[in-house]
């Protein structure tokens, strides 16, 4: 039995562990400390922890501001409201200003689950990566999260973390290396590339798995950073393959979809199908009945593949 | 204590060379923003040449005084306050707004010694300045952190925000300066959306107020003063201006927020300033 654990655990585990050895990580919470979890570190390090209240546009400020004065601010609130609100904030004075600030946008996906459309952040990432400067990363559960964190602190710019709320599967391993930019290979295949991020790793290695039953052998590729996106890796599978499946718990405008279709249209364009949320606002529901609503399960990553592969392509 | 007669003589030199930078810099560009930038020339030139804790030669020194321009249209009398100083070249006032050069219209940090955020998007200035003055507060540094507002500014609802902010975590180390000039880009600030009791305001909001003529030297010094020995609360200065003050035609007018002076009129405000 796969462990579960919300990707907010490993977060705060990593906030904690961080805290107690760089005396200039400083955390910022917009009123969300107990959902965002950044209460533990306020327990561990409470000189160090500010909520600046349900204000997201001045969080971020005073982010980039203690940047200036030479801290490693992490600053928190629901990633809709933060990359909704705050955008013109981070685009100004994070982005262009250059400022060492960890951007945590929190709730995500369909973790903010019954919450509904106004919570459910489907436009995230395709917005923080339109951001020059911006470095984008999307951890696919509790234990890449807590790589992430850490590489995001010794990472000197801005970057923005997607955290997800609700316990997802442990799909990762100790031993894999997290290195920003650099996607993870987790399956050698020759007949197709299923390209995933986030939490959709763990559908992806069950479509995978299914679809090596049925005789499709699927390359899985597992990128985290969305944004450098790790271009080789992409290119060396898709030329390998010569057909692609992106796979992302987000809108297909401007998230993982639209960034492997940029590599592939202008590098090696191949037969890519997206994955994705299809240009729509959430509903209320649990995590699973989003999922299973939203089509974000294994069932149509294997139903999409098999399409890609017995189509007769003209290459 | 009012400034020494060397003193009062140094500032009306200072200020009349900065109107004239304001002057050719725009109209060296053929665009910029004269009117904000001639209202605030006394309130800059005095918080850098006599309060602000500053290195030019050490701009990024660990513990030194930040200012934020937050009305960050405002380059013209920044620039020059900060070339006059000696954090790069008067000289380099001439390529103002030019695609080579690195005096963009908006002040970008990075780029230019002595600018430790870009702005140039409203509203913003008053969040980093806390951020700033936070993290002294945390390292036990007695820096502090200037941050300078346009009144039709004011209509930016992330000012108020970081407003309270400042006062929620009793931050004595802030320092406003809202440049109040009465005028925005369309129109008189009154006549759009305007301050009304704009000291209530922000004693409301529990900062400590002192309202100045903002184009009095000693008004202006003993107001930054007064914020230094205020202690457990932000302070604003409320600085009454005039809108392209200096220049006769410029004055009291919205025309002149965001027009450059042609070879001709350069020709009348030079006169003006001599």
């Amino acid at each position: 039995m796969t462990k579960m654990e919300a990707p907010r655990q490993g977060f705060a585990n990593a906030l904690i562990k961080l805290g107690k050895e760089h005396k200039d990580l400083v955390v910022l919470d917009a009123d969300c400390a107990k959902s965002n979890m950044t209460n533990l570190f306020k327990a561990e390090y409470p000189e160090r922890f500010f909520n600046i209240g349900i204000s997201e546009c001045d969080i971020v400020g005073t982010g980039a501001g203690m940047a200036v004065a030479g801290k490693v601010p992490f600053v928190n609130a629901y990633a809709n409201f933060l990359t909704g609100r705050a955008f013109d904030q981070m685009r100004i004075s994070v982005c262009y200003s250059d400022k060492n600030v960890k951007i945590c946008g929190h709730n995500a996906g369909t973790s903010a689950a019954q919450e509904g459309a106004t919570h459910l952040p489907l436009e995230d990432i395709s917005l923080m990566r339109s951001l020059p400067n911006m470095t984008v990363i999307v951890p696919a559960d509790s234990l890449e999260m807590e790589k992430a964190v850490e590489a995001a602190y010794n990472f000197e710019g801005p970057v923005y973390l997607r955290v997800g709320k609700l316990p997802v599967p442990v799909v990762t391993k100790p031993e894999d290396k997290f290195e920003i930019g650099k996607a993870i290979k987790y399956r050698d295949g020759s007949d197709v590339t299923l390209i995933s991020t986030g939490i959709m790793l763990d559908e992806t290695f069950k479509a995978a798995e299914e679809l090596a039953k049925q005789g499709v052998e699927a390359e899985v590729l597992h990128i985290h950073t969305i944004k450098p996106i790790d271009k080789e890796a992409i290119l060396a599978s898709a030329t390998k393959t010569g057909k692609v499946v992106t796979v992302e718990e987000h809108s297909i405008i401007g998230g993982l979809g639209s960034a492997v279709a940029e590599v592939l249209a202008e590098n090696h364009p191949v037969p890519l199908r997206r994955i994705g949320t299809n240009d729509r606002f959430g509903v209320s529901g649990k995590m699973d009945e989003l999922l299973d609503l939203f089509e974000l399960r294994a069932a149509r990553i294997i139903k999409t593949a098999n399409e890609l592969v017995g189509a007769k392509v003209n290459n | 204590m009012a400034f020494s007669k060397e003193r009062t003589e140094f500032y009306n030199d200072l200020t009349k060379k900065i109107r004239r930078h304001i002057v050719k810099m725009t109209n060296h560009a053929g665009s910029g923003h004269p009117g904000g930038s001639l209202s605030a020339t006394e309130t800059l030139a005095v918080l850098f040449n006599d309060h602000m804790n500053i290195d030019p030669k050490n701009p990024e020194w660990n513990d030194r005084d930040c200012f934020f321009l937050s009305k960050g249209h405002c380059t013209p009398v920044y620039y020059s306050v900060l070339a006059e100083l000696g954090f790069f070249p008067v000289e380099e006032l001439m390529t103002f707004r030019d695609v080579d050069g690195r005096l963009h219209g908006h002040p970008h940090s990075g780029h230019i010694p002595g600018v430790d955020i870009s702005s140039g998007s409203l509203g913003q200035g008053l969040s980093v300045a806390n951020g700033v003055a936070l993290a002294a507060k945390l390292d036990g540094s007695n820096r502090r952190s200037y941050v300078m507002i346009g009144d039709g500014e004011l209509q930016e609802g992330q000012l108020w925000e970081a407003a309270m902010t400042s006062a929620q975590f009793n931050l004595d180390n802030v320092c406003a300066i809202i440049d109040w000039n009465k005028i925005q880009l369309d129109d008189f600030v009154e006549n759009i959306k305007g301050m009304k009791d704009l000291g209530a305001k922000y004693k409301a909001f529990g900062w400590h107020v002192i309202e100045i003529d903002g184009h009095d030297i000693n008004q202006v010094d003993e107001a930054f003063k007064e914020a230094k020995r205020t202690k457990g609360k932000p302070t604003a200065i409320l600085a009454h201006t005039v809108k392209g003050k200096g220049i006769s035609f410029m004055e009291d007018t919205a025309d002149w927020h965001g027009m450059a002076p042609n070879d001709e009129q350069l020709e009348i405000a030079l006169k003006e300033l001599a």
